[in-house]
């Protein structure tokens, strides 16, 4: 991914930005110009929880360019708690384990680096959510 | 507007061409097309490709190949719309003719995948997906096809050998069709046996990378009524979303259902007047998802067909007639003129061992991406 884009689309990746449509009321992720749902053109910013669960998962044999030395890896459609489906990487957790349903939340990861010198792209994966003790 | 006829067609042997370039098997096609037109000039040319950037380093194919076809001076453009180019193409050169703009238009869909290696012709084909929220975070093409087919398969309680009849079908029409890639027949347990590319999908749920270049020669079918070979009856385009998880619901093709109801109705036909149609089969499951949207089976159900039979030459609703995607093969840019090149062929009685018999009706639906351009059409008999 060019320098610009990666910049330009720095806060949906770190951090989920989405929006919702001031119209119809939906969440909208990756942001729109225009409300896909309702095509008005007025949103307001918000951010998502980062929680959903696993709508369909695959595993990557066949790599693109840049992602050759990651390979095998999991690839899934995440239902996210607000709405919106997103596609990312699975981690943290074996391939055989994963299940439609499984619940999961977001993590900042490493996605690729463009060669040795390149930058690091960074973005969200999703993980197993864990079980969190009480203090 | 005027009606659009087909007055010639051409193809070249899908497979691995390495000692033909880009512009030659074009004219290859072109040429066949323009001597069984019984043409020696064209008003334009209209070229369906996708990735003669990415793999061949080359554009502005309108000139390059109207030009080494010996068309100097005519009009012509390339036309991109993914995997659907050569659908895209051919419903350019149908406006151009319905319109009164041109009398005689060659559109061509030409693609040469294989002077690229793998990983670069991968990455090529991922960029008819969104390549900001989808190929960054790792997806491929196949993968967001993997995707699919497991959603399905969860949803709809489907195993994935369910899927077996629709690459048995189209490997068995591919052995009698001379210009297909495979000459190979495929058993159930050969499918079942077959290599994980992204699980579920395996090598022989997907089309192969291949190169092939196929012609059609449209004229107002007023003026050309003695050579009409087959007459436009629609031709429908719709979009969706890029991206799959942009969409209303993932499994279904919204844009091959509206593209779908657009062509009956342009036709005045129902899914029951159909006798030979010419899906966008990829993937196995799209072969699944494309029945449904087309309306020849309901939600879920579209597996059932490949299950029963009803998709062999002499089933309900014959599929990939002379091999489809899966065992012709598919170069992308070029499968969509392919697939009505093999719908003439049909309605033309020149089908040999694989003629549907009594086809006068015949849909065609050729699809960009993971189902974002759906482009239909719908061919009659003279």
């Amino acid at each position: 991914m060019s320098i610009p884009r990666n910049w330009r689309t720095r806060q949906q990746r770190y951090s989920l930005k989405a929006e919702v449509c001031d119209n119809c009321g939906k969440t909208i992720f990756p942001p729109r110009d225009v409300c896909p749902h309702c095509a008005r053109e007025r949103q307001h910013w918000t951010t998502l929880s980062g929680l959903g669960e696993v709508y369909s998962f695959t595993t990557m044999y066949n790599a693109p360019t840049g992602f050759e030395e990651y390979a095998p890896y999991t690839m899934a459609l995440v239902k996210l708690n607000e709405g919106p489906l997103v596609t990312a990487q699975l981690t943290d957790v074996d391939a055989g384990e994963v299940r439609i349903g499984m619940p999961v939340e977001m993590v900042t990861r490493k996605l690729m680096q463009d060669g040795d010198e390149g930058q690091i792209l960074y973005g969200y994966k999703f993980r197993p959510v864990l079980q969190r003790t009480s203090a | 507007m005027r009606e659009v006829a087909i007055i010639g067609i051409g193809q070249t042997p899908v497979g691995e061409h390495w000692e033909k370039s880009l512009r030659h098997l074009a004219h290859d096609a072109i040429g066949a097309a323009m001597r069984d037109a019984g043409i020696e000039t064209a008003d334009a040319l209209y070229v369906g490709n996708m990735l003669s950037g990415e793999l061949n380093g080359q554009e502005h194919l309108g000139a390059l190949i109207a030009d080494f076809s010996g068309l100097r001076g005519i009009e012509a453009m390339k036309v991109e719309a993914a995997c659907g180019s050569g659908a895209a193409a051919l419903r350019v050169g149908i406006m151009s003719v319905a319109s009164g703009l041109n009398d005689i238009v060659l559109v061509c869909g030409i693609e040469k995948m294989t002077d690229a290696p793998g990983h670069v012709t991968t990455s090529a084909l991922a960029t008819a997906a969104d390549q900001e929220y989808e190929v960054s975070q790792g997806i491929s093409f196949v993968g967001l096809n993997a995707l699919l087919m497991r959603r399905y398969m969860h949803e709809y309680g489907v195993s994935k050998e369910a899927f077996a009849g629709f690459t048995v079908n189209a490997h068995r029409n591919a052995l009698t069709n001379p210009n297909a890639m495979f000459h190979s027949a495929v058993s159930e347990a050969a499918y079942a046996r077959a290599g994980m590319i992204a699980d579920p999908i395996n090598l022989l749920d997907s089309s192969p990378v291949c190169d092939g270049a196929a012609c059609v020669v449209l004229a107002p079918a007023d003026r050309y009524r003695s050579r009409t070979q087959a007459r436009i009856l629609a031709s429908a385009v719709a979009i969706d979303s890029l991206a799959v998880h942009d969409r209303r619901d993932p499994l279904v093709l919204d844009a091959a259902v509206i593209s779908s109801q657009k062509a009956y109705a342009q036709a005045r036909l129902t899914p029951v007047d159909i006798h030979l149609f010419e899906l966008h089969d990829a993937f196995s499951i799209m072969s699944a998802l494309s029945l449904e949207a087309a309306g020849f089976a309901p939600r879920g159900a579209g597996v059932q067909l490949a299950q029963h039979g009803e998709i062999s030459l002499t089933g309900r609703i014959p599929i990939s007639t002379m091999g489809g995607l899966k065992a012709r093969g598919h170069p992308v840019g070029a499968t969509g003129v392919y697939q009505v090149v093999e719908a003439v062929m049909q309605l033309t009685g020149r089908a040999g061992p694989n003629q549907v018999g009594g086809a006068t009706v015949a849909m065609t639906q050729n699809i960009g991406g993971s189902g974002a351009t759906v482009i239909t059409h719908i061919l009659g008999a003279v």
